[in-house]
């Protein structure tokens, strides 16, 4: 049974039956999914949550689908886990990482967008489904695709890393290089949108797409034991996860499922935080800029929902920083030797951004704070690659073995004198 | 004239053409010729105040112009000009 009630505009309140519409016709604001939230307080409760799989479904009285789910019964459900190490670094008392390095199946928080988007599109009866991305989006979008049999055009920049373009290739999708940056993508996809009918997940299946982003927030309070962090820092590209998070916690907290504050927080690149800016100056509109950053995946100059995410941070008491790519390939290696977790630039943006706000006393040293990971560093083996230590070369000797290990060890006394 | 692309939600104002032509020196001239040919249209596009609506992004020759000079971009014949709804992407 659903509890979906219709779509209404965001901005101006016009309302409308459910369809794959995202924008309102009379003010171009976006549309948001509506629930009935006194029927789902009546039928939902932690224990029937608990019982379910281990997936995003197990939160689907608050996703936007009518039957059963097509796709994504293994997405979601990634580990919280317990950061003590990194902890230690950043001089806090309780740090989580929600790693959604390893979702299922393509490694990003994306695989939760896109399993509701699709299944959503196989509702409404589309048959081709396509995307705008930097990567992530499209590796997923094929992969989901390809596993409901449905044909998918796939439109992303042409200076992406290697791994985002295999990673979409394989599964056999139509890949289409746009010259340009991801926001030329995007323009280019709403006209295309516009013209050929297909189900494009990020533009007229949006308000299903971004719904699909509430169970980030969903399981790290099903996770942290039904209580929510007081802190958490989240990457913002387009603007739709951090407005969404925010939206899950009041969800949990209306619905009686937990309670308490909390103040969100978001990350950006210097060389593409239109947003970050917005916020420092208390502005209403977001300037957008032309990317320049190693951070490719939250490379979005000209981002759709900042203005959301301004409201959100703000609504919370949150605040935002940006930091330098030097400074995200530190937070990637950071995370990478104290928790032993590999992110992307995005996710190394989050953990640099996390570092400072804190050093800034803006994040408090003694209060839980959860770190946002929503990306895989090995699909973007080119951020570190000039960065990372290359091997010692030996031949198959083990008196060669013998002499690079005494060399090793009196480098390290010597170091440690 | 300026070619000028219409998104789907603005059709109803122009026959259900994708695809109209309009002039003026300016994006704020081309807009008030749009409203001229397409009575309703402006209201759409622009808010009380007269600026662009916050939804609202428009490219002239693939550029957003708020890296030109807004809605006092020049505009020349043989332009393009596309009107697309903000809310749109992801990564």
């Amino acid at each position: 049974m659903s509890y979906v009630k219709g779509l209404r505009c965001r901005e101006c309140g016009a309302e409308t039956p459910i369809a794959p519409l995202h924008v309102c016709e009379t003010c171009f604001g976006p549309f948001e999914v509506q629930y009935d939230y006194a029927a789902i307080r009546r039928a939902l409760t932690r224990e029937k949550i608990a019982a379910r799989p281990r997936n995003l479904w197990r939160y689907r009285e608050l996703l936007p689908i009518e039957g059963e789910p097509r796709v994504g019964l293994h997405s979601g459900m990634t580990p919280l886990v317990r950061a003590d190490r990194l902890a230690a670094v950043l001089g806090v008392k309780e740090l989580w990482v929600k790693d959604d390095s390893v979702n299922h199946p393509t490694f990003s928080y994306k695989d939760r967008v896109v399993s509701v988007a699709i299944s959503k599109a196989i509702e409404f009866g589309f048959e081709t489904v396509s995307c705008a991305s930097t990567g992530n989006l499209a590796n997923s979008v094929s992969a989901h695709a390809a596993r409901a049999a449905l044909a998918c055009y796939i439109f992303i920049p042409d200076d992406l890393e290697q791994g985002k373009v295999i990673g979409s290739t394989i599964y056999g999708p139509r890949t289409i290089a746009v010259r340009g940056t991801y926001d030329d993508v995007n323009r280019l996809c709403s006209e295309v949108a516009d013209k050929y009918g297909w189900a494009f997940v990020n533009i007229n299946v949006r308000p299903y797409y971004t719904e699909g982003a509430k169970t980030y927030g969903f399981e790290i309070a099903e996770q942290l034991g039904w209580r929510l962090p007081r802190h958490i820092v989240v990457p913002t590209a387009g603007g739709t996860i951090l407005p969404k998070v925010a939206k899950a916690f009041r969800e949990l907290r209306d619905l009686g499922l937990v309670e308490g504050d909390f103040k969100i927080y978001t990350a950006q690149a210097a060389g593409c935080a239109p947003v970050v800016h917005a916020l420092h100056k208390g502005a209403e509109l977001i300037a957008p800029v032309k990317p320049q950053t190693i951070a490719k995946s939250i490379a979005i100059g000209n981002p759709a929902d900042g203005f959301y995410v301004l409201k959100a941070v703000r609504e919370s008491g949150g605040w935002g920083e940006a930091v330098t790519d030097e400074e995200i390939v530190a937070g990637i290696r950071l995370l990478a030797r104290t928790e032993g977790i590999f992110t992307e630039p995005a996710g190394g943006t989050t953990v640099a951004v996390t570092k400072k706000l804190i050093e800034q006393g803006r994040i408090p040293r003694d209060e839980s704070i959860v770190v946002s990971i929503t990306g895989n560093g090995y699909k973007t083996l080119e951020a570190v690659l000039d960065t990372v230590e290359q091997p010692f070369r030996i031949p198959a000797r083990l008196a060669d073995f013998d002499e690079l290990h005494a060399r090793l060890n009196a480098a390290r006394a010597a170091s440690a004198v | 004239m300026v070619q000028v692309k219409v998104p789907t939600p603005l059709r109803k104002y122009t026959g259900g053409a994708g695809g109209v032509e309009a002039q003026g020196a300016t994006v704020a001239a081309l807009v008030d010729d749009l409203e001229r040919r397409y009575p309703g249209l402006k209201e759409r596009i622009c808010d009380a105040s007269g600026q662009v609506r916050r939804f609202v992004n428009i490219f002239v020759n693939g550029e957003d112009i708020r890296f030109l000079a807004h809605l006092d971009t020049p505009l020349k014949a043989g332009d393009e000009l596309s009107i697309v709804p903000a809310i749109a992407g992801g990564r």
